[in-house]
């Protein structure tokens, strides 16, 4: 497209045509730029890797492959909704975190949720046949399961790090589990989600060593996003009789709270922190009972979709 | 060495020397453009090669950075599920992109706390165009499309800007903002084929971002003095019109797949120079923008700034933190 | 703080002079190399690598400035992907994670100190790197005779 003369960049120049995104299997322009070089050792080369992804699920839901129950159909919104609304509220720090590169970390973390969020969402809308934008976008508050510790403000930078530390030693718990469960899909998105949940624990344990040990400041502020939100922690493993009904399909909450506690302790001991001694809230969202900052992320997350309802994006 | 310098007589030896660098550098350097060839960071380079190349990869990255916001604003709206991850990781690809250039820039002696503090002082200038607002979904379609499509024109010459760093983070870039672009047309491509007002929405954006993204390339050449140096310097490989002539050539086949208009009835394709026309710009709003005039520009400022003064007792903590367990290790060891 | 290169010794200007007829005639590698400074770095030319941003130039106040090297698959080395800022090592892993490996470039990661590199001088080019230039007979191309010969 550029007529440049003699130098490699025809092959960029392919990128202007717009060849794109699907690069994966083959090497993509700037490759080809410095095909010159020597060898294949090359720290540019990108591809789209090979895992589950929520387009697979919505296929095999199309195909009538796989259909949930209504339990199970439950179960995968409670899960999806969770991921949902942190997701949401992380999506708000891309532009405004402490440097460049956490920018780019918090992105990750959140495309990461954002990703099981879908999946958890497609599948569980396959239970009554609805898709995951008309879940996310066309249920009312009282719809939603998340828990409440999803939908406290991102605070300060310590309270987001203290929320993804909760959040991540929760999930990897639940998803190692739920890898084991008799429905094979939730089993699969689980598989999927565990790998990168872990790397959000070591995320957020790093950044809890360098808060808690940093200067007085960020110590400070660390131990009062802990206490802001540590009464969010019961409401995650409370069995109900969902959970119950579920039996191998599911994980019981409760029984993830032992390894939760002995795993967010070795990291809080080496940061030189107490457990904060407060109350437990009350919870409820698992029953829909939300806390008042739901219908703010709500009403900012369906505003456009249901200004055009029916439409497609 | 020694001999030659006493040979010299009174100039004093050490302005003898660096002299008798300078020319043998400055050939060396002269050289090196005649063959199209590489400057890297410890080559000896000529001053005002050194701060021209800081103050365009540094305004480069500003752009990618400030560029952020204006899509940011529309993360938690997008309207479905797949364009909300489609558009965080393209904001957060920007985020990468200001990462490379910043890095590109340090390798000239200026360090990148230095560079945003000239950012978020109001002393350093990044692309206009992200001081104009996003105000409906499509601008994000808008935006891809032409924005990035511009930046992009702009940017795959600069693969072989004769910096080496420079050249080589433009190779990362231009390869992730392949995506840009396309994600872009297919937001607008869906509006145009959806409602009537979503359509309607996808063209007002197309008008309102026309202007700005073909102003993407600089003032027009004989009002651009730096130019020529540039290009003899292979730091810019192609005349701002030049580049903007080919930009709307493709933006007038392209818009027609989307079954939209450009709205610039002067677009036309002239047989006798073989180049794309288009219609007179408002380059006065240009220059406004650019002096600080425009609808965001003390927006943009202010979220950056920020961001920047709400870290830095986050950044402060880690380096903190990191000294602590330095000194431990040493008492360890 | 940056090595200025604003010394370029007298044995520079010499192979300045001489750049055109003793490596003229034959495009050896060692040339080619040298040149092609374009593109992305590949394996091989570790010059290329370096030339990331080698420099070292801490910042006074900020995270300290680290090179990434990525090894795209196994078998293959690492190569320089570009740098970042990170307070700690720990970190700075976790950073190149984010930063140069969202596309799958990477199984492996290798963060450096930048200021930890040591670098040949860029103005001794001419006489570090002279004394490979012209040994034709260390590459099997100069054996002509023996051409055609079967396995050899």
């Amino acid at each position: 497209m550029i007529p440049t003369g003699s130098q490699p960049s025809q092959a960029q120049a392919g990128s202007l045509a717009g060849v794109g995104p699907a690069t994966g299997s083959q090497p993509s322009q700037a490759q080809a730029g410095s095909l010159a070089g020597v060898g294949p050792a090359s720290a540019t080369r990108i591809t789209p890797g090979n895992a589950l992804r929520p387009e697979d699920i919505a296929l095999e839901v199309q195909r009538g492959d796989v259909k949930p129950s209504e339990n199970v159909g439950e179960y995968a919104l409670r899960l999806g909704d969770d991921a949902l609304i942190l997701a949401q509220r992380l999506g708000h720090w891309i532009s405004r975190a402490p440097e460049l590169e956490e920018d780019v970390a918090l992105g990750n973390i959140a495309l990461d949720q954002l990703g099981h969020a879908r999946s958890f969402l497609t599948y569980a809308g396959a239970a009554w046949g609805k898709t995951e934008d008309e879940l996310a976008y066309f249920r009312r508050e009282p719809e939603f399961r998340s828990a409440h510790l999803f939908e406290q403000p991102n605070g300060d930078f310590a309270v987001t790090i203290v929320r993804q530390f909760i959040v991540s030693y929760y999930q990897f718990e639940l998803y190692r589990r739920l890898t084991d469960s008799s429905d094979a899909t939730l089993a699969a998105i689980a598989a999927k989600a565990v790998k990168e949940v872990d790397y959000h624990r070591d995320h957020s344990a790093q950044w809890v060593l360098r808060l808690a040990l940093g200067t007085d400041e960020s110590r400070g502020r660390l131990l009062a996003g802990l206490r802001l939100l540590w009464p969010y922690v019961g409401e995650l493993f409370e069995d109900d009789a969902l959970t119950a009904r579920l039996g191998d399909a599911a994980v019981a909450p409760s029984s993830l709270r032992a390894d939760f506690d002995r795993l967010t302790d070795e990291v809080l001991v080496e940061a030189e922190i107490d457990v904060p001694h407060v109350p437990s809230a009350l919870g409820g969202g698992r029953r829909g009972q939300h806390s008042e900052h739901m219908g703010y992320i709500l009403a900012e997350m369906q505003v456009l979709a249901r200004e055009y309802p029916g439409a497609s994006w | 060495m020694a001999q030659n310098l006493q040979a010299v007589g009174d100039v004093a030896p050490s302005q003898q020397q660096s002299q008798l660098d300078a020319d043998a550098g400055q050939a060396y350097f002269d050289h090196v453009m005649a063959e199209d060839s590489r400057i890297e960071p410890r080559d000896w380079m000529p001053d005002a090669y050194r701060r021209t190349l800081v103050r365009q990869i540094s305004q480069h990255a500003h752009s990618e950075i400030i560029g952020m916001q204006p899509e940011a604003n529309w993360i938690s709206r997008a309207p479905s599920l797949k364009r909300k991850a489609i558009l965080m990781a393209k904001v957060q690809d920007e985020a990468g992109h200001g990462l490379y250039l910043y890095s590109a820039a340090e390798t000239l002696g200026t360090s990148r706390d230095e560079m945003m503090g000239q950012l978020v002082a109001g002393k350093a200038r990044y692309s206009s165009i992200f001081n104009y607002p996003t105000v409906t979904w499509a601008d994000m379609g808008a935006i891809g499309w032409m924005v990035d499509g511009a930046a992009i024109c702009n940017q795959v010459p600069l693969c072989r800007a004769s910096f080496g760093p420079y050249g080589r983070a433009m190779v990362r870039v231009c390869k992730e903002e392949s995506f840009h672009q396309r994600q872009g047309f297919e937001i607008l491509l869906e509006l145009a084929n959806g409602t009537p007002a979503q359509k309607q929405m996808a063209q007002d954006a197309v008008d309102r971002w026309y202007a700005p993204s073909l102003m993407m390339f600089g003032p027009p050449d004989d009002d651009s003095p730096n130019s020529k140096q540039s290009m003899a310097w292979n730091i810019k490989r192609f005349s701002n019109d030049e580049l903007r002539s080919r930009f709307v050539g493709m933006m007038a086949e392209q818009v027609k797949v989307l079954g939209l208009s450009l709205p610039d009835p002067e677009v036309r394709f002239n047989e006798d120079t073989k180049k794309w026309e288009h219609g007179p710009l408002d380059w006065e709003e240009f220059k406004e923008v650019l002096a600080g005039r425009g609808p965001c520009n003390a927006q943009r400022m202010e979220r950056r700034r920020q961001a920047h003064d709400d870290g830095a007792w986050v950044r402060e903590a880690a380096t903190a933190y990191a000294a602590k367990m330095a000194a431990k290790n040493e008492v360890a060891a | 703080m940056i090595p200025t290169g604003s010394q370029p010794s007298q044995a520079q200007t010499g192979s300045l002079a001489g750049v055109g007829p003793a490596t003229g005639s034959q495009p050896s590698q060692a040339q080619t190399g040298s040149l092609a400074g374009v593109g992305p770095a590949t394996g091989s030319q570790p010059s290329q690598a370096q030339a990331g941003s080698l420099a070292g130039v801490g910042p006074a106040t900020g995270w300290p400035l680290w090179e990434v090297f990525v090894r795209s698959s196994r078998g293959l080395s690492h190569v320089h992907a570009g740098s970042l800022h990170a307070p700690d090592a720990a970190m700075a892993l976790r950073n190149a994670r984010d930063l140069y490996t969202r596309r799958n470039e990477g199984v492996s990661i290798w963060v450096v100190p930048a200021d930890a590199i040591a670098a040949s001088d860029p103005d001794s080019k001419g006489s570090f790197f002279e004394s490979p230039q012209g040994k034709d007979y260390r590459h099997a191309t100069y054996y002509v005779k023996s051409e055609g010969v079967k396995h050899l």
